[in-house]
Formats: C-alpha cells, sequence, structure tokens
C-alpha cells in the first residue's frame, strides 16, 4: 500500500467527521454541493467541448510532427533533445496527447537517457495550459482574458528550457 | 481568447491535413470527438460532484477559514484586494492544497469555485475584461505545484528505469521557475496595461 492511497479516503472521513463535530448538516451541505458541481459542469461545458474536439482534430491533422521538423536545427543548435519537441508542443493542449507522446519517447529511448529525462521533467512540471485557462474562464463572465495566455505560455517556455538545464546539469553532468 | 485558439488550431489543422493527404482522419476525428468530448464531460461529471459536495461539507463546517487563515499571510500578498478571511480566498487555497497534493480532479471545482467567487468579491466596473486576480490565479493553475509528478514516475517505473524519483530535484527546480516566470510576466504586463482595469 501507498502513502498517496490514503489522501483521499483520509481527507474525505476527517471533513465528513469536522462536519459531525461542528454540527454541521453533512448531508444537506453534501447533496447542495452535488448540486453546485453540476450546475459547473453545464456552465464549462461549451468551452470544453469545442476545446477537446478542436485539439483532436489538430492531432489528427499531424501538424505537431510537422512543426517538430520545422524548429528541429533550432533545438538542436542550444542543446535541446529535439526528441522533446513534439512534447513541448503537445503538453498545453492535451493530457492524453502528451502522455501518449512521453511513452513513445521512454518506449524508444529509455526513461533514463537525457531525452528519456528531460520528456519526464516536463510531463512532472507542467500542466495542460490551454484546458485550464479555457475551464477556468469559462466560469467568470470575463471573456477577455488579457494577458492570461502570453503569461501562461512565458511559464510553458521556461518549463521546456529549464527542464533540459537541469536535468544536464543534475543528472547528466 | 478562445475563438483565436480555436480558429488558429482548426486552420493549421486543415492546411497540414491538406498537405499530407490526411483530410479524411480530420474528417473522422471532427465526428468522433463530439461524443469523446461528451464522454469527457460525463466522467467529469461524477468528480466534479464528488469534490463540490465535500467542499461544501468544509466551507459550512468552517473548516476552509481555518484552512485559509493560516495561508492568508502569504496569499493576500498575492492577490492584493480580496476580502482577507473572504470565500475567494478559502477557495484558493483549497485549489493550491489540492495542486500540491496531486488530485487534479478535485483542484478544477476548487479553482471554478474561487474564479467565480473573485469575480463576485471584485464586482468590476467591466465585467467582460479578466481581472488581474483572476489571471494570475489561473495563470497559476497552467504552471504545475505537484509535489510528486506520480504520472511520470509510474511511467518510468513501467518502462524499466533503474530510478523513477531521481527526476524530483530537476521536476521541482523546472517547476519553480515556470511558475515564476509566468506570475513574474502576468505583474509584468499588468504594469503595462494600466487602463482601468485592475
Amino acid at each position: 500500500m501507498n502513502f498517496s492511497d490514503f489522501i483521499i479516503p483520509v481527507i474525505f472521513a476527517f471533513v465528513l467527521i469536522y462536519g459531525i463535530c461542528t454540527k454541521t448538516d453533512v448531508f444537506g451541505e453534501f447533496t447542495e454541493g452535488v448540486k453546485d458541481g453540476l450546475r459547473t459542469v453545464y456552465d464549462i461545458f461549451p468551452s470544453l467541448f469545442c476545446l477537446v474536439v478542436t485539439v483532436a482534430v489538430f492531432r489528427a491533422s499531424g501538424a505537431t510532427a510537422a512543426i517538430t521538423e520545422f524548429i528541429r536545427p533550432a533545438l538542436e543548435t542550444v542543446g535541446f533533445p529535439a526528441e522533446c519537441a513534439e512534447l513541448v508542443i503537445m503538453r498545453p493542449l492535451s493530457g492524453s496527447g502528451a502522455t501518449a507522446i512521453y511513452e513513445r519517447i521512454l518506449t524508444e529511448h529509455g526513461p533514463d537517457t537525457f531525452a528519456g529525462r528531460v520528456a519526464s521533467v516536463i510531463l512532472g512540471s507542467s500542466e495542460t495550459t490551454f484546458y485550464t485557462l479555457s475551464v477556468y474562464f469559462a466560469a467568470v463572465k470575463a471573456k477577455k482574458t488579457r494577458y492570461a495566455l502570453a503569461a501562461a505560455l512565458i511559464g510553458d517556455i521556461t518549463c521546456a528550457v529549464v527542464s533540459s538545464l537541469s536535468v544536464k546539469l543534475i543528472l547528466n553532468p | 481568447m478562445m475563438t483565436y485558439i480555436m480558429t488558429g488550431l482548426i486552420v493549421t489543422a486543415v492546411i497540414f491535413a491538406a498537405i499530407n493527404g490526411s483530410m479524411a482522419d480530420l474528417s473522422t476525428a471532427f465526428l468522433e470527438e463530439c461524443g469523446g468530448a461528451v464522454q469527457l464531460a460525463i466522467s467529469l461529471t461524477g468528480v466534479i460532484a464528488l469534490w463540490s459536495g465535500l467542499m461544501r461539507v468544509a466551507q459550512a463546517s468552517g473548516l476552509t477559514g481555518k484552512l485559509a487563515a493560516l495561508v492568508q499571510p502569504l496569499l493576500s500578498r498575492l492577490f492584493g484586494g480580496l476580502q482577507k478571511g473572504g470565500k475567494a480566498l478559502q477557495y484558493i487555497t483549497l485549489n493550491i492544497i489540492a495542486n500540491l497534493l496531486g488530485l487534479g480532479n478535485a483542484s478544477t471545482p476548487f479553482g471554478i469555485a474561487a474564479m467565480r467567487e473573485t469575480e463576485r468579491e471584485e464586482h468590476s466596473a467591466a465585467p467582460e475584461y479578466a481581472s488581474h486576480n483572476m489571471i494570475v490565479f489561473a495563470v497559476m493553475n497552467t504552471a504545475s505545484l505537484q509535489l510528486v509528478p506520480t504520472t511520470a514516475a509510474a511511467l518510468r517505473l513501467a518502462h524499466g528505469s533503474a530510478d523513477p524519483m531521481e527526476i524530483l530535484p530537476c521536476v521541482w527546480i523546472t517547476s519553480v521557475c515556470a511558475l515564476t516566470a509566468a506570475l513574474v510576466s502576468a505583474f509584468i504586463f499588468r504594469a503595462f496595461t494600466k487602463r482601468r482595469l485592475q
């Protein structure tokens, strides 16, 4: 048994017991919360739907592979493993797409190679940027998101740069 | 923003499909993924309902208020203008805890609640524009706060890595740098877009 297996059950038990101790209407509040949850899904569904379909179409076109080939020379000159370029492009768009590419890198190059390690660090230190932004802003009235995307993408680029630098310094000196 | 992302990606896809001759795949993807999106939403409905229920109990019992008070000095500095002890900061705290623990499914409903509460507390004069606090919060969620990269470690183990967790220090360094870069650029962008928006 793993430590992480405990987290969710323990949190649930703790919150429910805390609720009883503070004389909260636990069941009443829980079911009201479930209702809020349904409303939340109703609100974010249109954005979610559009993004999922768009990303699937983008993946099916093979554009990521072509873009990777195009930027490969530039990456090689700065010492970034070109094998990971496709992962960097897919990561902000799709969690399952990124995982598929990551597994391919592990199979082709092995997990303990430079490319395998950089890919692991990228996967472990980034999120599905476009999905997060579309879902979060779908829940509020603000449709003009100003500098949100720009700032988030600067974070993703930093992630790619620092992942290869840190692996080079610490794991593959 | 979504208009540009959607149009940009679809137009790029159509151009590349025309070059590669993969137009048939594209057409299939359009039709098949409509169903896929609905399936995703249905499975998401379950976890969002579950965590929203628990969140409501934690909120009503005063537990989230106590948790938020612990990190308030730090958070109220990052999210200036949000009510101290208010619900927005409470939901932001829950979202950060869920992210640190790697409970991705829980962080989404907490995060959405935080966005809504922020909107309510700020009642902006121009509600169609995202406020700086909303942007900082959403951008924070596009960076990874997860302490242990469980997905990557599990897949490394499955592929025969000698030491699946050796990436940990690199993951922490990279996460901190990416988060800092994203947040700092958000604050710099704000300085350049004064107007009457906060």
